[in-house]
C-alpha cells in the first residue's frame, strides 16, 4: 500500500501482530468469497450434469406418464407455465407501469408517499401469502383452481417492481423534454405517453424483465392457485400445470426416473430465467440513451 | 434519482394548466393544439393512471382484508392460546402453532449465523480489496444466487446438501459438538440445520448487495484519514468503514432475515415437516410457510382453513414489521445521513 510507504519515516513500523491481523483478515475476506461461489458453481454444476443428461425429445413433448410408468415428458408444465406468466404479465404489466407513471408525474406528495411505501411493503410480502390471496379472491369464486388464480397471484408480485422501476426510470428523463412538450402545447396524457415513456422505454423494459424473472421460478403461489395437471389444458379457469410445481412434485417422489425428470425440468427453467437475466443487463448497457 | 439540473421534480404541477388555459383561446389558430385533445383527455388520463397508483393500495388492503376476515373464525376458538399450545391436530380440530413459530425463528437464525459472516466478507472483499477488474465480474455472479428460483434450490437441497450432511457434516458435528445439545440424534440430513443452511445460501446475494451499496456511500476521506494514523488495511476497514456502515450493514440484515422468515418452498423440500420441537438442530422441523405449502389445498373443515390463514397473517405481519425496520435502517445511511462522529 502506498499510503504506507508515505508514513513509513514519521510512523513508528507496524508491529507483526498487527501485520498479521491484517493478512488474516485478507485471508479469510477470500475465504468467504470461496465459500459462497462454492454453492453456486455446485448448483450449476450439478444442474448442466444431470439437467442436460435427462433432457430428451420426450420430456419437451410428452404430457406426464401415470405414477410408476418410466419415460413421459413436461411438455404442459412449459406450455402451462408461458400461459401462466402471459395471464400474469397481462394483468401486472400495465398496472406496474401506471402505478410508476402516478408516482413519478402526480406523485410528489403526501399520497405519493403511501403509495410507495405501499408497493414497497408488497413486494416484501411472502409469495406464499400472496397465494392464499389469490386462492381466496379467485378459487373461491370459481369453485376451482385455475390458471387464471396463479397469474393474479404471480401479478400481485409483479407490480411493486415494475411499479418502482418505472417511476425511477421515468424521474431520470429531464424535465426539459416535458417543457418543450408542453411549449408547443401538447397534452399532458400524449407528453407523458409518447415523449416520457419513450424515451425511459429500455429503462422501463427493464424493469419488466426483473418482475418477469423473479416471477417465473416462484412456486408457492401456485401451490393453491393453479393447483397442477397431469394433462393438457389451455383453458384459462382450468387446473393448469406449471414447470416449478411439476418440479417440486417429482423432487419429492420417490421415483428415480421423476427425479431425472426434476433435473431436465429445473434445467429448461434456468435457461429460461438466466436468458431474461443476460437480456436484462443487455438492455441495460443499450439503454443509457434515456438516462441523460 | 432526480437529475440535479431541475432542482424541482415537482415541476409538472403548474405546467399543464398553463398549456390547457393556452389551447382554450388559441385553439383555433393552431390546428396542433386541436387535434391532440383538450382539457377532457387529460383529466381522463389523469384519473386512469391515479386509478393503477390507487390498484397498489387496493391490492395491499385486499391482502389485509381476507387474511384477517378469513382468520377470524380460528381467532375466535383459539385467542392468543393459538400462539403458545403446540398440538395441531386436524382430526380433532385443535390448532396451535408454536411448533411453526419456533421452526421458522429457528430456521433463519441459523441461516443469519452463517449468512452474515459470509455476506459482509464478500462485500468487504469487492469494495475494499479486490482489483477493479474483478468487482463487476463477482458481484455478477453472487447476484446470480438470487436469480435462482427456490424451487431448484429445493431439488439441489435435496440430492447435493442433504447426503453431504448426513453422511460427513453431522458425524463430525455430533462427535465434536454432540455434548452442546444443539448437535445430537440420528444424522437423516433433512431437517432444521439443512434448511437452515439452504436459505443461507438464498440470502446471501440481499445481505452482500446491500452492505455493498452502504459500504460505497462511506466517504473516501473516512478511509484515507485512518490510513493516514498509520492503521493497517484492515484496521482501515474495521474502524474507518465498517463502523461507519453499522446501521446500513443492519438493514441489510434484517432484510435478509425478512427473506428468510417467508422463504418457503426450498425449505419445505428439506426441513423434515413434522411439527415438533426439539433442542437438536438434527432433528426434523416445521415452518409457518411450508406448513401452508404442504396443507392448504387439502385443508378440510372451516377452522383448519382459517387456523392456516391465520398463520398466514402472522407471516405477513411479522414480515411486513421487519421489513419496514430494514427499509428504515438501509435509508438513514443511503440518502447521506452523515454517520454519527466520534463519540
Amino acid at each position: 500500500m502506498p499510503e504506507i510507504a508515505a508514513g513509513k519515516s514519521v510512523v513508528p513500523p507496524i508491529g507483526l501482530r498487527r501485520r498479521v491481523t491484517d493478512q488474516v483478515m485478507t485471508g479469510l475476506a477470500v475465504l468467504t468469497v470461496l465459500v459462497v461461489l462454492t454453492p453456486l458453481v455446485a448448483i450449476f454444476g450439478y444442474l448442466v450434469y444431470r439437467g442436460v443428461g435427462s433432457l430428451n425429445w420426450a420430456f419437451l413433448t410428452q404430457t406426464p406418464k401415470p405414477v410408476g410408468e418410466v419415460g413421459g415428458g413436461m411438455a404442459n408444465a412449459i406450455v402451462g407455465s408461458v400461459m401462466i406468466l402471459g395471464i400474469a404479465s397481462i394483468i401486472g404489466v400495465p398496472f406496474g407501469i401506471g402505478a410508476g407513471i402516478y408516482l413519478a408525474e402526480f406523485g410528489r406528495n403526501r399520497f405519493g408517499s403511501v403509495i410507495r411505501f405501499t408497493a414497497d411493503v408488497l413486494n416484501g410480502v411472502p409469495s406464499i401469502v400472496i397465494g392464499i390471496v389469490g386462492y381466496a379472491i379467485v378459487v373461491l369464486y370459481q369453485h376451482h383452481f385455475s390458471a387464471l388464480a396463479g397469474g393474479v397471484a404471480l401479478s400481485i408480485m409483479m407490480v411493486p417492481t415494475i411499479c418502482r422501476t418505472t417511476e425511477e426510470m421515468l424521474l431520470l428523463v429531464p424535465q426539459a423534454l416535458r417543457e418543450a412538450a408542453y411549449g408547443l402545447g401538447v397534452p399532458r396524457w400524449r407528453t407523458t405517453l409518447s415523449i416520457v415513456l419513450r424515451t425511459a422505454t429500455s429503462g422501463v423494459i427493464t424493469g419488466i424483465m426483473l418482475a418477469f424473472a423473479r416471477i417465473a421460478g416462484e412456486t408457492a403461489p401456485l401451490l393453491f392457485t393453479t393447483l397442477g395437471n397431469q394433462f393438457w389444458n389451455l383453458r384459462y379457469d382450468q387446473p393448469t400445470a406449471a414447470l416449478p410445481l411439476q418440479i417440486f412434485v417429482y423432487a419429492n417422489s420417490p421415483y428415480e426416473d421423476w427425479h431425472r425428470q426434476a433435473w431436465a425440468g429445473s434445467f429448461v427453467l434456468i435457461v429460461l430465467i438466466v436468458t431474461s437475466v443476460a437480456a436484462v443487463r443487455y438492455a441495460v448497457r443499450r439503454g443509457s440513451f434515456g438516462a441523460a | 434519482m432526480a437529475n440535479p439540473a431541475f432542482p424541482r421534480p415537482d415541476m409538472p404541477g403548474p405546467q399543464p394548466v398553463a398549456a390547457a388555459n393556452i389551447s382554450a383561446e388559441a385553439a383555433e389558430r393552431i390546428p396542433l393544439l386541436r387535434t391532440s385533445g383538450g382539457e377532457g383527455s387529460d383529466r381522463v388520463f389523469q384519473w386512469t393512471i391515479t386509478a393503477c397508483g390507487l390498484a397498489v393500495l387496493a391490492v395491499l388492503v385486499l391482502i389485509v382484508y381476507e387474511l384477517v376476515t378469513r382468520s377470524a373464525l380460528s381467532w375466535h376458538a383459539f385467542g392468543f392460546k393459538f400462539f403458545a399450545a403446540s398440538d395441531w391436530d386436524p382430526v380433532s380440530e385443535q390448532f396451535g402453532a408454536l411448533p411453526f413459530i419456533y421452526g421458522t425463528l429457528v430456521s433463519s437464525l441459523v441461516a443469519l449465523v452463517i449468512a452474515v459472516p459470509l455476506s459482509i466478507g464478500v462485500a468487504v472483499f469487492t469494495t475494499e480489496m479486490c482489483p477493479k477488474r474483478l468487482r463487476s465480474p463477482l458481484s455478477f455472479f453472487v447476484e446470480l444466487l438470487a436469480a435462482i428460483p427456490s424451487v431448484i434450490y429445493g431439488l439441489w437441497a435435496i440430492f447435493a446438501l442433504v447426503p453431504l450432511l448426513s453422511n460427513y457434516v453431522q458425524p463430525f458435528l455430533g462427535k465434536s459438538l454432540g455434548w452442546t445439545g444443539l448437535f445430537s440424534g440420528p444424522p437423516y440430513g433433512i431437517g432444521m440445520l439443512a434448511a437452515g443452511i439452504i436459505l443461507a445460501i438464498m440470502i446471501i446475494p440481499i445481505i452482500s448487495s446491500i452492505t455493498r451499496e452502504v459500504l460505497t456511500v462511506v466517504p473516501q476521506h473516512q478511509r484515507e484519514a485512518v490510513l493516514a494514523l498509520g492503521a493497517t488495511r484492515w484496521e482501515m476497514i474495521r474502524v474507518g468503514v465498517l463502523r461507519n456502515a453499522r446501521a446500513g450493514i443492519m438493514g441489510g440484515v434484517i432484510l435478509g432475515l425478512g427473506r428468510a422468515l417467508g422463504e418457503t418452498m426450498a425449505v419445505t423440500m428439506v426441513i423434515g415437516n413434522r411439527p415438533e420441537i426439539a433442542k437438536s438442530l438434527f432433528a426434523p422441523g416445521y415452518t409457518m410457510a411450508s406448513v401452508l405449502a404442504n396443507e392448504f389445498s387439502e385443508a378440510t373443515g372451516d377452522t383448519y382453513l382459517s387456523a392456516l390463514v391465520e398463520i398466514g397473517l402472522v407471516l405477513f405481519l411479522v414480515t411486513i414489521v421487519v421489513n419496514a425496520l430494514a427499509r428504515l435502517l438501509v435509508w438513514t445511511v443511503t440518502r447521506g445521513q452523515p454517520a454519527r462522529g466520534h463519540a
